[in-house]
């Protein structure tokens, strides 16, 4: 098998960041705040590597979608392992109503051009939180999904079969190839992912590598994908704050103020 | 004569094309082979809210139990239903193609579905299919195109106006009460559309998870360890206060991630979100992401060693103790103090 994989890797806030409000309610604060690879697309660049480290692919294409900074991100990814990547230029202003669908059509127009056979993405990204684009690039190119991925065993006659995560356990399926996986937290355990201070130390070399690694630029329009907003953010709040609660003293104050409240 | 097709002739003099002349809901009924689940009639009353005639889809490879239960529900006017060995494990590739051929027959203006498992799986694929963004998981509806939803883990909500013509929507089923049911005896249509046969996606089988406890988003009360516990045998302490309370039993991330307890029970913003009456928090220290999953319950109660471990920011009663004292103490106190 020499497969030719494409990962998305989203540019978000930090995971750990607290995140604020911004005082126009159309948004929260970017500017000046850490951010890093989705989480989620840290598992999925890992496990596109690990095939690679297996020979079951020949190629890794990383493409992250947004701002200029995304560039970043992407650096990150080739640092990883991927062998090149895709920078699609959104302006900051299309990236707040940038929604899955657009992200989509972007994803689905690489796919075809660079004649890939197994699209790899996060299952969702922790700012906007939808669990959408891996559903809808497969969609758009009439291929098979396999979400919430948990471990992926390519067999020898071109098959895949996918644990899936869902309410109540694990399914298993199985799969024709090209398909688009989306990874849950479980399918692997990144390299770097969580100490990239050791990454500097340990792989100076895959960063420097990583420099030389071309990062190819294009714009949604050189993919003919429309960006005109699909929703518009009437307000962006934070949510309600939880009263402070009290601290009890013992097992018998706490079980009796639960008898209060009608709660046991 | 019922009721849809009522409104059906009402609006038929005004409009020439018929199918398009007024604004109905589709909501594709969460369901098992054996039963209707909560959380379809929870998205029933999301769709209440919007304000349109309701349709309900029951599609899988085993309906009738759904349907019973479904037929008695007052708010609906209508039950589609298509049974197929090959919705065996809902596969969104399949499901899709069934959703789509109801779609063509009747203009449904808003799709929706739960935000479960199964619909976060097929819904996205359906909405690029037809061309419209996805409303996911939404937690609040303000009119028929203005929803809420939340973002970054649970830490913003945000109110947005959809531009799409059909608006296709997931529901968190927390946010939103079942409808009752009641005696109606709703009309049931059977669609006469076939699912493709799949080629490229093969259901092989699931393990699912068995439990006397009740399901974990839909119970009134869940009980939940983290990291604290130290081992999966320390559970017990848990499930014997869960089977006390009639709770569910939840984890956080950290204690699936060691292996104590299956991925299905996480709480939090990649697992499961809950709101029930009473969340008790035990050896959680209440990262961001567990926040996400639980924090809308009505009464949170954290029992940790560390007195500043976060879960006591949003916690109503705190109790900071070693668990291993402090959980067997109620597990034997707490018959006392139970209303019967």
């Amino acid at each position: 098998m020499s497969l030719r994989i494409l990962v998305g890797c989203k540019r978000v806030i930090d995971y750990a960041v607290k995140i604020h409000v911004r005082p126009d309610n159309k948004g929260v604060v970017t500017q000046g705040v850490k951010h890093s690879m989705n989480p989620f697309d840290e598992i999925a660049v890992e496990e596109a590597v690990r095939m690679k480290e297996k020979k079951l692919a020949s190629e890794i294409l990383a493409i992250s979608i947004g701002p200029q900074a995304s560039q970043d991100t992407l650096r990150t990814a080739l640092a990883m392992g991927c062998d090149k990547a895709l920078h699609v230029n959104v302006d900051e202003k299309s990236f707040e109503t940038l929604v899955p669908l657009q992200v989509s059509k972007i994803l689905a127009k690489v796919a075809q051009q660079e004649k890939i056979d197994l699209v790899i993405l996060g299952k969702q990204a922790i700012d906007d939180d939808c669990n959408a684009t891996a559903q809808m690039t497969a969609a758009l190119l009439n291929w098979p999904q396999a979400t919430n991925a948990s471990k992926i065993e390519p067999k020898d006659d071109g098959k895949v079969l996918v644990t899936r995560e869902i309410d109540g356990g694990l399914e298993y399926v199985e799969y024709k190839l090209p398909l688009v996986v989306s990874a849950d937290l479980r399918l692997n355990e990144p390299r770097y992912a969580t100490l990239p201070n050791i990454m500097v130390k340990k792989h100076p070399l895959n960063l420097l590598k990583a420099k030389k690694k071309p990062i190819d630029k294009k714009t949604p329009k050189d993919l003919d994908v429309d960006l005109t907003p699909r929703m518009e953010i009437i307000t962006v709040q934070e949510p309600a704050k939880r009263e402070a609660g009290t601290k009890v003293a013992d097992v018998d104050e706490l079980l009796t103020k639960l008898k209060e409240a009608g709660r046991i | 004569m019922n009721r849809y097709s009522t409104i059906l002739r009402r609006c038929l003099p005004r409009f020439s094309s018929s199918s398009a002349c007024f604004n109905s809901t589709l909501v594709i009924a969460d369901h098992t082979e054996e039963a209707l689940l909560p959380l379809a009639l929870r998205t029933i009353t999301a769709a209440k809210q919007i304000g349109n005639p309701i349709t309900c889809l029951v599609a899988g490879p085993k309906i009738d139990a759904a349907v019973e239960t479904l037929k008695k529900v007052d708010d609906i006017e209508k039950i589609l239903t298509v049974e197929s060995d090959q919705l065996k494990g809902w596969l969104p590739e399949v499901m899709t193609d069934v959703v789509l051929n109801a779609q063509k027959q009747f203009n449904f203006t808003h799709i929706m579905s739960g935000a479960s498992s199964t619909g976060k799986n097929f819904a996205p694929r359906l909405a690029s299919l037809l061309d419209v963004s996805l409303i996911s998981d939404i937690v609040g509806i303000k009119n028929s195109e203005t929803f809420l939803r939340t973002i970054y883990a649970g830490n913003a909500t945000m109110e947005l106006k959809s531009l799409d013509k059909i608006k296709l929507i997931t529901v968190r089923g927390t946010a939103f009460d079942p409808v009752s049911i009641g005696s109606a005896n709703v009309a049931v249509e059977k669609l006469s559309i076939e699912a493709n046969a799949q080629e490229n996606v093969k259901w092989i089988n699931s393990e699912l998870t068995k439990s006397e406890r009740p399901e974990l988003t839909a119970a009134s009360r869940v009980v939940a360890g983290g990291r604290g516990m130290k081992s999966g045998e320390n559970f017990k302490l848990l499930y014997d206060l869960a089977d006390k309370l009639n709770a569910a039993v939840g984890a956080s991330r950290a204690a699936v991630d060691a292996g104590f307890v299956s991925n299905d029970l996480q709480v939090g913003q990649t697992g499961k979100i809950v709101a029930p009456e009473l969340y008790v928090a035990i050896g959680i220290s209440g990262a961001i992401q567990h926040l996400a999953g639980m924090k809308d319950s009505k009464t949170i109660v954290a029992i940790n060693k560390d007195p500043d471990a976060p879960i006591f920011q949003v916690a109503d009663l705190g109790l900071v103790a070693d668990l291993f004292k402090a959980v067997p103490e109620i597990n034997e106190k707490i018959d006392k103090y139970m209303s019967k």
